[in-house]
């Protein structure tokens, strides 16, 4: 009874905090943001007068325009649907098969013993290696493509899932013996929720990694796609569309990031995190 | 009730764990086992609750030997280990088995252990005293028996901690479980224990039986309670320092 009526006050307390808080993370932000925009104005200046040869580093403001003919003829949503068409597919098939193979690594020891030295093995291959095979294999077109992105996707998501399943505090794996839990609900009620922060990180660099490969991917052999404008950039010597693509690149990652970010912090909203309270 | 024979559990050769522990407990009684850190008091509550299988000797429940964890068994551990992930009420009916009461079960415990109003706070929101209450009523909600309990207060600042040890005062009253608590307190041990059993050594031997005679609930500053404990202060510390420095002086000598 005491404790309850000493909890509310402190709650309203904590909102009024946080009230106060809202402004400063606009501040943060603002803060952030003096840096790259003194960048651009400098940028901009120096191309106006002429520092910056526009056939070399062309102004922001042609970057834009050239974004903007991009979005205006339609042929923008064309070539970024089809490389987030690849990486979704391409993110889903490394995530599936990390999520299957770092479960079951991860929950049996002789599982680990037989597995995990052979992919240990595979992971210091730096991934890009594997494309003349890819294409031997399965040609340029998107199976090879899509193979690249789900090898790049898979390691950062199953190294993750298993250290997090092998991390698992063994003082609530007690808990569950107490209740004599099957090792069916121990994974579903303890090990699951209880490695799905490290499965988190791993996704979200998983998808870091999918959009280095779908670039890579793209760059040695497409006919559309956000690689493919930074190809076509070089070869017809307009570094405002190769420059313009970065940008796409770099608004979609981050994105796409945001988007497991919020799934993110939904699941996770129980976490007590240092980086949660600012 | 819990019989135990013979039990012994021994790690590093021999020379960490328990032996040789023989005690019965009648049904209802609070039964205390105090000895100072490192002698095997935890190891004695795993082997009692079946988490650690591997103890020569027998322990029984009911003529019933155990081998594995028993369902008539319920444990309190000295940290709360709540699941961050659930709420309060999920977390004190986490060991239901059934879904269809496991809510309305879990609102009843909420209200034994004072805890009404926080049903939807998760354990980082909450404080050491009510993340413990959160798993006393966890462990009382599969109505165990042998209700196990290993230093479940002393993480705990002094008014907390004797807040919890009138709850489980009520909660005895309330169902007569069997209670084993572990503590290096001794006062709490006197305020709450029918009988107390005195570990020394390493590994842990029982090295002295004491029943309180005095009726519960009692006073914390009872003259009969202050008695027994300097009787304990004395089969305890003191003469356990001395020993060491028998020992020293053995030491020495012998080089
Ligand atoms: N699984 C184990 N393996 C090896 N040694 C252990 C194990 N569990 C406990 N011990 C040792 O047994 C001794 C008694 O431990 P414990 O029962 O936790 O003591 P207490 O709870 O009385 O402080 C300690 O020295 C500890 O290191
Ligand atoms: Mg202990």
């Amino acid at each position: 009874m005491a404790s309850k009526n000493t909890v509310l006050p402190q709650k309203s307390q904590w909102k009024s905090k946080d009230k106060i808080r809202i402004p400063k993370k606009l501040k943060l932000t603002l803060v952030g943001s003096i840096v790259p925009l003194v960048l651009l104005v400098a940028w901009q200046v120096m191309s106006v007068i002429g520092v910056f040869e526009s056939h070399l580093l062309p102004a922001p403001t042609q970057v834009l325009e050239r974004i903007g003919s991009l979005v205006a003829d339609g042929s923008l949503w064309g070539h970024i649907g089809v490389t987030l068409y690849r990486i979704f597919i391409g993110f889903g098939i490394g995530v599936a098969c990390a999520v299957i193979a770092g479960s079951v690594v991860g929950y049996l020891k002789t599982a680990e013993l037989l597995v995990d030295p052979l992919i240990q093995g595979f992971r210091s291959i730096p991934s890009l290696a594997w494309v003349p095979l890819f294409i031997l294999w399965m040609g340029i077109g998107e199976p090879s493509k899509i193979t690249l992105i789900a090898v790049g996707v898979f390691f950062p998501v199953y190294l993750n899932i298993v250290s997090g399943i092998q991390g698992v505090d063994r003082k609530l794996i007690e808990v569950g013996k107490i209740y004599n839990f099957t090792p069916l609900q121990m994974v579903k009620r303890i090990i699951l929720p209880a490695s799905l922060p490290s499965f988190f990180t791993g996704v979200r660099s998983g998808l870091g990694l999918g959009w280095m490969f779908v670039v890579a991917a793209e760059l040695m052999g497409a006919s559309k796609g956000i690689g493919y404008l930074l190809v076509v950039g070089q070869n017809t010597y307009s570094p405002d569309l190769v420059l313009a693509s970065i940008v796409m690149i770099a608004i979609f990652g981050k994105l796409t990031d945001s988007v497991l970010k919020g799934f993110e912090v939904r699941a996770l909203h129980w976490q007590d995190n240092f980086g949660k309270q600012n | 009730m819990l019989s135990l024979k013979n039990v012994s559990r021994t790690f590093n050769g021999g020379l960490a764990g328990f032996q040789n522990i023989s005690l019965q407990s009648k049904k209802g009684e609070v039964i205390g086992l105090l000895g100072t850190s490192g002698c095997g008091k935890s190891t004695l509550l795993r082997v009692i609750s079946g988490l650690d299988p591997d103890y020569s000797g027998a322990v029984e429940i009911d003529q019933e030997k155990i081998k594995a964890v028993h369902e008539k068994v319920g444990i309190i551990f000295q940290e709360p280990r709540l699941m961050p992930w659930l709420n309060v009420i999920d977390n004190i009916g986490f060991g239901v088995k059934q879904k269809t009461d496991k809510l309305s079960e879990a609102k009843a415990y909420i209200d034994l252990v004072g805890l009404a109003g926080s049903e939807k706070l998760y354990p980082k929101d909450l404080s050491g005293g009510m993340a413990q209450r959160v798993s006393i009523a966890r462990a009382l909600i599969t109505n165990p028996e042998v209700l196990l309990l290993d230093e479940p207060f002393s993480a705990l600042d002094a008014f907390t901690k004797m807040q919890l040890q009138d709850l489980l005062l009520n909660i005895w009253n309330q169902y007569r479980s069997s209670i084993f608590l572990v503590t290096h307190d001794i006062d709490e041990a006197l305020y709450l224990c029918d009988r107390i059993f005195i570990l020394r050594g390493q590994p842990g031997e029982v090295y002295k039986e004491l029943t309180v005679d005095v009726q519960k609930p009692r006073t914390r500053g009872d003259e009969e309670l202050a008695k027994m404990k300097g009787q304990i202060l004395e089969l305890l510390d003191l003469s356990k320092s001395e020993k060491g420095n028998q020992n020293e002086h053995n030491k020495v000598a012998s080089k």
